[in-house]
């Protein structure tokens, strides 16, 4: 049985058909992975002991009854690494409680499975910021998954996960979807808790699902939403049934093209993948509308001024003091500090705190931080005036397939520049979901995933979903497999 | 030489007396082993976050209204950035721009200024003005030890007050009444025991000084590491000699923080405004700013009666002297000690009693706190109840016994614990106020005076006295002497 290609959902189905125990499920996804991760490197460690023990008490019928989930290595687990992908962490800290997603995950019968791999800190959009280990697209080992959750969106693309939590704070989790050929969601901010969530921009970060499908979305999504007493910014919303918005059809929904995001630096290749989903879904019986986000290009620097500033504090207790890398005696207090961060950060690291500490510094606070949040208001209300216009809206997730390992590592800004589309979403707070598009033809018949982003409102999510799973119905991009992942058939 | 004028401001850290911390559920207590009151929040695990303690934020405005602050509608939590081992997560949640109260102040008590300067008080009934209160978490606790320093983590995280007055303060004095008055205040809105001593009230002190004449404050020196009152007061004494020597002698002072060595008795420079820390203050984007109304509300019908309230009532309702009313004031238990007692007394009209309250207060001050003081007993632990010293009184007052029977008696209960009736009964203290046993002994003393007698009849009423003393001796000191001299003076009128 190649049970590791199968869905979460399909897996669900045959656990309660008893075609397989959980057990069985989590060793043969652990043969998978012994199989597929030495090329892919997505995964940094698992548990396999402790995967099979939650396995053996499984109650399968949960809604996530023994089935094994991937996490990002920025969210604890109690008694795992928790790595963050930093050398300031990295057999240095064990976690002694579960982050309140975990424990929801739990709660619905899940299992946590494997460490994935991303950008050191969650800060990057290749995972080539990883200060371990640097990971694959499955679609062509020479280039980058995205990221900063690209672990996760490879093992779940390489059929090495059934499905995965990622962390969004700008794109991390839409984007590596994207370059890797899955479904990934960014929930509205307040949706999922983010206690036990190592912080990286606290106002921007959330959990969110890397899934094959859309229906798996709307599953995981499900499980891990929710009010929490433990993080005050976590909203005491009833969570809907994310699973009974799918099958609908699409007829009177309101499809918005924002004019920002279609106007130039989109790969043509992805602009007609993109081109060609507005066609599907319009057949569909959905209404395209062109309508305007202003402050679309002000946004990736209002986002790299408040996320780094909020990262410049959150990370600051990464100190030696308690846990985590510690640099040999030093003389004084400020060379042990000096020194235990310059040993553990790596570079797109540091210069995130120093850009941070510098914009929060008495004399440019006023003109930096605060400047951007008066512009991150004018962004928030661009959307909600595109919402009462609109239901979705709908723009490429990123403005280029995969690009090479080791292509823009010495150009952060055009790294930066790959977030465009998906920053806002973060910055105003917005559900926003990643759907395979279609593929961009690159050399020697490699063929890489486009990416198509649909932003919804606050707490949206069904609008996401049902939109998300009519086009994933009348399309077939979700079953294609990378090489690295052979097609089930060929199995 | 010209004379000096000395401004002298206060930042008070004063630990609230909550049952968990301020942004987790771990209990907020003392003295237990170190590290054991801890939890991902306060030690700063990666990932935790901070849940605020409405408790706490209603202590804080609590605090504001006992001392007339504003509560502005919208208050919240910044993050104040500085890397310390003892602070979890270099930084300290705390209030920046918003804080949860606005100005008010502290009403200086009399009986707060030292014993010796109370005779001398510059101006009584003086209002010390508050900037602001805001509250924030409090750090770890720090060891050094020879080659190395541990840090117990059962201190971070709990909430504590930070009180700014302004530079209003005219004297090492006023200041020493200022934080007495302060702490007396806390006590009485259950806020905080806020004793220096232990480390529950800490102060910064702002000490200025400047020719008379000059309206522009002198520069600022920060005093720290006084951890009583009175080293407070010994260290602005010191610290306010050094300024105007230094001035006399045409030196610049410099902004500066100095440390206070209590073992020296001087003042220590510890660093210079150059290397002023930049906090690069960051709203916390963890917790949701503090709308205040609905908790404004809830607190208002907690706000107690104030000290100077108390005082007040006393004075009016019980007749006590304000001295007096301030004494018993000064402490919570032991005012509602007096209350109780007083109350009692004044419920029992069928005694006919004079102004129980007055004796009360008497027996308090003369004789109850000098006797807690050498047992080194608080008021709570008192041997004798109010009721029983109630009871003390109306044997006093009521003619039983008299007022120097009634210092013995009184300090027989303290020692035994046991009540008044009894004692007096077994010492057979109990004046004889029968009318048929004082007639035997008025009519024996009659007789064998003839020529006092005479004299009475004459008019000399200084002689009524001795026959008053012959009755007395003659009951063994029993007989009640005003009773004795009403009847002597009836019997002799006809
Ligand atoms: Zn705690």
């Amino acid at each position: 049985m190649e049970i590791h290609s199968w869905s979460l959902k399909e897996l669900q189905d045959h656990l309660r058909k008893g075609d397989l125990s959980p057990r069985e499920a989590v060793e043969g996804l652990d043969a998978a992975v012994a199989e597929r991760d030495p090329a892919v490197q997505a995964y940094l460690s698992r548990d396999l002991e402790s995967a099979l023990r939650l396995a053996d008490e499984a109650d399968v019928n949960l809604p996530l009854g023994g089935i094994p989930i991937a996490i990002k290595d920025v969210i604890n687990v109690e008694g795992q690494p928790c790595t963050c992908s930093s050398k300031i962490l990295e057999g240095a800290y064990l976690s002694p409680y579960n982050a309140t997603a975990i424990t929801k995950l739990r709660a619905a019968g899940a299992i946590p499975f494997g460490r994935t791999n991303m950008d050191e800190f969650a800060m990057g959009s290749s995972t080539e910021n990883s200060g371990i280990q640097v990971t694959h697209n499955p679609w062509d080992p020479e280039r980058i998954p995205g990221g900063s959750s690209g672990g996760s969106a490879a093992a779940v693309a390489a059929d090495e996960a059934f499905a995965a939590l990622g962390t969004d704070t700008g794109g991390s989790i839409r984007q590596p979807a994207a370059l890797c050929g899955c479904v990934g969601l960014k929930p509205t901010y307040g949706r999922v808790s983010r206690y036990g969530l190592v912080a990286f921009a606290s106002s921007l970060d959330q959990i969110g699902p890397i899934t094959k499908t859309i229906e798996d979305s709307a599953m995981l999504l499900q499980a891990i939403s929710g009010a929490d007493p433990r993080d005050s910014t976590c909203l005491d919303k009833p969570v809907p049934d994310y699973t009974a918005a799918l099958g609908k059809d699409l007829k009177g929904v309101r499809v918005g093209l924002p004019r920002e995001y279609f106007a130039e630096g989109i790969d043509p290749q992805v602009k007609s993948a993109v081109e060609a989903a507005i066609e599907v879904l319009s057949s569909l019986g959905a209404e395209m509308v062109e309508l305007s986000l202003p402050h679309t290009e002000p946004a990736i620097a209002v986002y790299y001024i408040i996320a780094t500033a909020e990262a410049s504090t959150n990370l600051a207790r990464f100190d030696g003091v308690r846990y985590g890398h510690r640099t040999a005696a030093a003389e004084d207090l400020m060379t042990h500090y000096g020194r235990t961060r310059a040993e553990g950060f790596g570079p797109e690291v540091k210069r995130r705190i120093i850009l941070g500490t510098y914009v929060l510094s008495s004399g440019y606070h006023d003109e930096y931080y605060l400047r951007a949040q008066k512009v991150r208001t004018l962004i928030r209300e661009d959307f909600s005036k595109a919402f009462e216009k609109a239901d979705v809206l709908l723009s490429p997730t990123s403005p280029t397939p995969a690009f090479r390992i080791g292509e823009k590592v010495d150009d952060p800004l055009q790294m930066y520049l790959a977030d465009i589309f998906t920053i806002a979403a973060n910055l105003a707070g917005i559900c926003a979901i990643s759907v395979p598009c279609g593929f961009a033809n690159a050399e020697s018949g490699i063929t890489l995933p486009v990416g198509l982003q649909l932003l919804g409102p606050a707490f949206g999510e069904e609008a996401l979903l049902r939109v998300a799973h009519a086009y994933e119905q009348a399309t077939d991009w979700s079953s294609k497999k990378p090489p690295l992942a052979p097609a089930k058939s060929g199995a | 030489m010209p004379s000096y004028l000395v401004s002298i401001g206060l930042e008070v850290h004063t630990q609230i007396n909550t049952r968990s911390k301020m942004f987790c559920a771990c209990r907020a207590h003392y003295g237990e082993p170190p590290n054991s009151l801890t939890c991902p929040v306060c030690l700063g695990l990666p990932g935790a976050l901070p849940v605020l303690n409405r408790g706490a934020i209603e202590k804080t405005i609590l605090t504001g209204l006992m001392l007339g602050c504003e509560i502005p509608p919208l208050s919240k939590w910044d993050r104040k950035n500085y890397f310390y081992p003892d602070m979890p997560k270099n930084y300290q949640l705390s209030q920046f721009d918003l804080p949860l109260c606005e100005g008010g102040g502290v009403p200086l008590y009399d009986l707060a200024y030292p014993k010796d300067a109370q005779k001398d008080i510059a101006q009584p009934g003086k209002v010390v003005r508050l900037t602001r209160i805001h509250l924030e978490e409090d750090v770890a606790k720090s060891t050094h030890h020879q080659n190395d320093t541990t840090i117990d983590f059962n201190r971070a995280g709990t909430p504590l007050m930070e009180i700014v007055s302004e530079p209003e303060l005219e004297s090492p004095e006023e200041t020493a009444a200022y934080l007495n008055s302060l702490r007396q205040i806390l006590n009485y809105g259950g806020v905080s025991d806020a004793d220096m001593e232990k480390g529950q009230l800490r102060c910064d002190v702002n000490v200025s000084v400047r020719p008379e004449g000059q309206d522009e404050l002198g520069v600022k020196i920060e005093l720290k590491n006084m951890n009583s009152v009175s080293a407070v007061r010994r260290a602005l004494h010191y610290e306010i000699d050094r300024q105007i020597t230094a001035l006399e002698h045409g030196e610049t002072l410099i902004q500066s923080t100095r440390r206070w060595d209590d073992d020296l008795g001087e003042t220590q420079l510890m660093r210079t405004k150059e290397f002023a820390h930049d906090y690069r203050y960051l709203p916390d984007p963890d917790l949701l700013p503090v709308r205040t109304g609905a908790l404004l509300e809830k607190v208002r019908p907690l706000v107690p009666e104030l000290p100077h309230q108390k005082i007040a009532r006393y004075e009016s309702d019980f007749g006590i002297t304000h001295y007096d009313a301030s004494v018993i004031a000064s402490d919570l238990d032991l005012s509602a000690y007096f209350e109780q007692a007083a109350n009692t007394l004044l419920e029992r009209e069928d005694l006919h009693l004079k102004s129980p309250a007055k004796r009360v207060a008497n027996l308090i001050i003369n004789d109850l706190l000098a006797a807690l003081n050498e047992s080194e007993k608080p008021i709570t632990k008192c041997p004798l109840s109010a009721a029983a010293l109630a009871e003390l009184v109306t044997l006093i007052d009521g003619g039983k016994i008299s007022g120097k029977q009634g210092k013995e008696v009184f300090a027989e209960m303290f020692a035994s614990g046991r009540g008044a009736a009894e004692i007096v009964k077994e010492k057979g203290m109990e004046q004889v106020s029968d009318t048929g046993a004082l007639e035997t002994f008025i009519t024996q003393a009659i007789d064998a005076n003839p020529d006092v007698v005479q004299q009475v009849k004459d008019g000399n009423e200084k002689s009524i006295n001795f026959l008053t003393g012959q009755v007395m001796k003659l009951s063994k000191g029993q007989a009640n002497p005003q009773l004795v001299g009403q009847m002597l003076r009836d019997r002799l009128s006809n």
